[in-house]
């Protein structure tokens, strides 16, 4: 009870600060929550306006004229098999790099994690063109060139390495031998080990890198960029980014509005229910 | 035994195939290609193109456009790390060790966490889009409506040369804040309490205590984050390109290396002098690196 009086001056300013931070956050979302619901007429005639009626049809001709919902569609297909096959190569090579020790080993784990020290606008045209070159290989060629999904997940793939490399060997190395050995002496093979015993294990450093994949996948912007350009094979970001030009749909300020809002609720709803392993799976590269 | 480490072998080898096949192909390949691209006035169209040497690197020289993007990027360098360091450290500090005992966390900390971290998790499009509105220039505008409700003069956040730079910036530490308060809440969780309460018994003040006890105990991560936010400048690109008028305008007031890069390489098809202004932004980032690997040695402080 005593303690309560304390709240002096400077405790005051402190809330202020807090609650300052808070505003500068949650105000422009919600400002553009608002706006979703508005009419043009309404936007353009004053900031804060309150609608009349709610105008739901703006989400309708986001979610069709815009087509954000094939921009959505086409994110979660690139993104679950991006993630996907980023951490099964990515969790394999580390695996094999912390705990095999061999000829070249060290060679090959610096190559990878040279790559953290690459800005990805050195490869950016060279990028362009081998991809492009990958569309001429025979037979594959079609499914793995420029404007198909499976190209631009290869390349995902390629650019996450570094990153869950580095996190995830450090976390493997940090795993006890001695279950794995066990279960080689009663004859399970390299592979089962590390599937049904390595890999459970290392259960914690899986679910933080998957996060930090997701989220850096999903959130990704210059590869899609130069890799997918036809419009049907966009993502997300490249849809969101385009709507502000207006070249779609001539400048169609509501469902502007409406598409921001359909892209950022899904991450509001995510984000609330996983927040805890969200900040632990992005802080955790930083903290190792 | 030669079965067994016949076995062994073929394991490593299935195993580091696919991901080393993919990083060789998609990511080695095309950063030395870049090295040598750099030196051609490859176009895209050409089969062979022309080997010119060093002439890109003369001409980026003198690209007074170029220049400037440097510049923005060596001021977002400084700027970025320090303002978000800054107030992530403030708001950490209150949050954990600000409280009212001194030593413990402020009420409804884990709120203010949750909601100052949002903003990470939006895609940087998303960020730029949605202050592309926030900051439109006239009455419709989040921040002019008002001003202008007040009889004020709205101003041009993103058309306006003088301000266009700050926006972006402003942007940034928007979106970085809270990423790091939860770092720094994390480095300050792991540090023992003692610590704090020893030192509200000799007698520190608030004040005291963040520079003697916390910044001290806390300089291996504001060194990571240095290191961070110092990376994120270097690499500004999606909030340039997309936020600001012109990609990079008004008047190149905002346009940063890798908006450069990417408007020779697929605006202009200059892929050759594209990769030479690639080859100066690695330099500069390796450049960067090395400068904070050597100023950052400093003492631990071991507990």
């Amino acid at each position: 009870m005593e303690r309560r009086r304390r709240l002096g001056p400077l405790g005051v300013l402190t809330h202020l600060a807090l609650v300052i931070w808070t505003l500068l956050v949650i105000v422009p979302l919600l400002w553009t929550f608002l706006a979703s619901v508005k009419s043009e007429d309404e936007i353009f005639g004053s900031a804060w306006s309150l609608p009349e009626t709610l105008r739901w049809d703006n989400f309708a001709r986001a979610w069709e004229q815009a087509h954000i919902g094939q921009y959505m569609i086409n994110s979660v297909i690139v993104v679950s098999f991006s993630t996907f096959g980023t951490m099964l190569v990515g969790s394999m090579a580390a695996y094999v790099l912390a705990r095999y020790p061999f000829r070249g080993n060290r060679a090959v784990y610096t190559l990878f994690v040279a790559g953290l020290a690459f800005p990805f606008f050195l490869a950016l045209s060279p990028l362009f063109f081998v991809v492009q070159n990958m569309g001429n290989i025979p037979v594959i060629g079609q499914f793995i060139g420029l404007n198909t999904h499976a190209g631009a997940v290869l390349v995902y793939i390629a650019y996450s390495m570094p990153f869950t490399i580095f996190f995830l060997a450090a976390f493997f190395r940090t795993l006890p031998t001695s279950v794995g050995e066990a279960a080689m002496v009663d004859g399970a093979s390299h592979t089962r080990v590390f599937f049904q015993i390595m890999l459970p294990m290392a259960r914690p450093g899986i679910i933080s890198i998957t996060i930090f994949n997701i989220l850096g996948q999903w959130n990704q912007y210059q590869i899609p960029l130069i890799l997918l350009q036809d419009r049907d094979k966009w993502v997300l970001s490249q849809g969101i980014a385009d709507i502000s030009t207006a070249a779609g749909y001539d400048a169609d300020w509501a469902a502007l509005f409406a598409a921001l809002t359909l892209a950022i609720l899904p991450m509001l709803v995510v984000y609330t229910v996983f927040q805890r392993q969200i900040q632990s799976g992005l802080t955790a590269g930083a903290l190792k | 035994m030669t079965f067994n480490r016949y076995r062994r072998g073929l394991f490593i080898t299935s195993f580091l195939a696919a991901p080393v096949i993919l990083y060789l192909v998609y990511v080695i390949s095309p950063n030395i290609q870049a090295f040598y691209i750099a030196m051609t006035d490859w176009r895209g169209v050409s089969a062979t193109p022309a080997f010119i040497g060093l002439d890109n690197f003369e001409r980026l020289l003198g690209d007074n456009v170029f220049w400037k993007a440097v510049g923005h990027n060596a001021a977002l360098l400084v700027l970025l790390p320090v303002i978000t360091i800054i107030i992530a450290l403030f708001f950490a500090f209150l949050l954990n060790v600000g409280g009212q005992q001194g030593v413990s966390g402020i009420r409804g900390s884990t709120f203010y966490r949750v909601v100052f971290f949002f903003p990470q998790v939006l895609a940087v499009t998303i960020v730029a889009v949605l202050f592309q509105q926030v900051f439109r220039p006239d009455a419709s505008g989040m921040l002019n409506g008002p001003l202008m409700a007040l009889g004020l003069d709205p101003i041009g956040f993103l058309s306006d040369s003088s301000f266009a730079f700050w926006s972006v910036l402003g942007v940034l530490v928007w979106q970085a804040v809270g990423f790091y308060v939860v770092l720094f809440s994390a480095g300050l969780a792991s540090i023992p309490k003692e610590m704090f309460e020893a030192a509200q018994i000799d007698g520190a003040g608030r004040i005291s205590m963040f520079f003697r006890v916390t910044l001290p105990l806390l300089w291996d991560t504001v060194q990571v984050a240095w290191v961070y936010l110092g990376i994120l400048a270097m690499d500004v690109f999606a909030i340039v390109w997309v936020m600001t008028v012109q990609q990079g305008g008004p008047d190149w007031s905002t346009t940063v290396m890798a908006a450069e890069i990417y408007r020779n390489a697929f605006g202009y098809f200059r892929f050759g002098y594209a990769s030479a202004l690639g080859v100066v932004m690695f330099l500069f980032t390796v450049g960067f690196a090395i400068l904070s690997l050597r100023l950052s040695r400093r003492e631990r402080i071991e507990y």
